[in-house]
């Protein structure tokens, strides 16, 4: 189980991380934005696991911020669902060019 | 000679970054939502992989189970699904690639320099021990994060449906 470097672990979850940053900067839907988000998140989880499990194996730090970060993520989820389906009655659209009510 | 579990790892994370990738590129909605539905597994997998199986349980039960499915709700009720999505212009898929290539060959040279060395002790992760941890008010305790992270919940809970609920036009009295 540790034949594996911690290193190559961390490298899946960065490349995880920056193709959720590329969804992020290239979609202009909000639902897909929102997954993009997501997939950040969820990188960002496993790196806590990880580093929890092999680093510090007495602890359970990782544990708890990975358990809050999925709660938290649920949360935001629930919110960020309810303004799109929100904009999507004031606006008929969900594309992030058209709400730009407060520019002008 | 990889041994097996090494061969599983790889496998997974192939898995993982392949679903990611589709699901962030590919121009048909739904289909981005059942990609990231396969990368979620995929990353449940990876939890189950080191033994951590708490964490890949409740990565299943709120994910797989609950995020995924309010994403593909919020797209029927928004989208033609059939549809495929405009295409995005060149040069911000340009600048934002390289952008993205850039920062993770910085991060993979940060990770490459530090070498982290794995300790060799066992990790104990029963979810007894969770969840002792979890309502201890002593100094390694999450009892205030416990409580914090509850309301936080019952807040977001009635700031959706206020969020979301249908204005009813009200007569103005004067």
């Amino acid at each position: 189980m540790t034949e594996i470097p911690i290193s190559h672990m961390l490298f899946v979850s960065t490349a995880l991380f920056f193709i959720g940053m590329y969804g992020f900067f290239t979609r202009r839907n909000m639902i897909t934005m929102l997954m993009a988000i997501e997939l950040m998140l969820n990188s960002v989880n496993i790196n806590f696991v990880i580093f929890n499990k092999y680093l510090y194996p007495d602890k359970m730090d990782g544990i708890f911020f990975t358990i809050f970060v999925i709660t938290i993520a649920a949360a935001e989820a629930a919110v960020a669902i309810a303004i799109i389906i929100n904009l999507y009655r004031s606006h008929q659209s969900i594309d992030v060019e058209e709400a730009d009510n407060l520019k002008n | 000679m990889m041994s097996l579990g090494a061969i599983f790892f790889y496998i997974i994370s192939a898995f993982i970054l392949l679903m990611g990738i589709l699901a962030v590129t590919t121009r048909k909605i739904f289909r981005s939502a059942i990609y990231l539905l396969g990368s979620l597994i995929g990353i449940a997998g990876l939890y189950f992989w080191p033994e951590v199986e708490f964490i890949a349980a409740v990565q299943i039960v709120v994910y797989v189970g609950g995020i995924v499915v309010l994403i593909i709700f919020s797209i029927f009720l928004t989208q033609q699904s059939g549809k495929e999505m405009p295409r995005t212009n060149l040069s911000r898929n340009i600048f934002s690639l390289l952008g993205v290539i850039a920062g993770f060959l910085l991060s993979c040279s940060l990770i490459h320099q530090y070498g982290f060395e794995a300790g060799s002790q066992p990790f104990d992760n029963a979810v007894s021990r969770i969840g002792l941890y979890m309502l201890n008010t002593g100094k390694d305790g999450f009892a205030l994060p416990f409580e914090a992270v509850s309301i936080l919940l019952l807040a977001a809970l009635i700031g959706c449906i206020v969020i979301a609920m249908k204005s009813v036009p009200t007569k103005s009295t004067k």
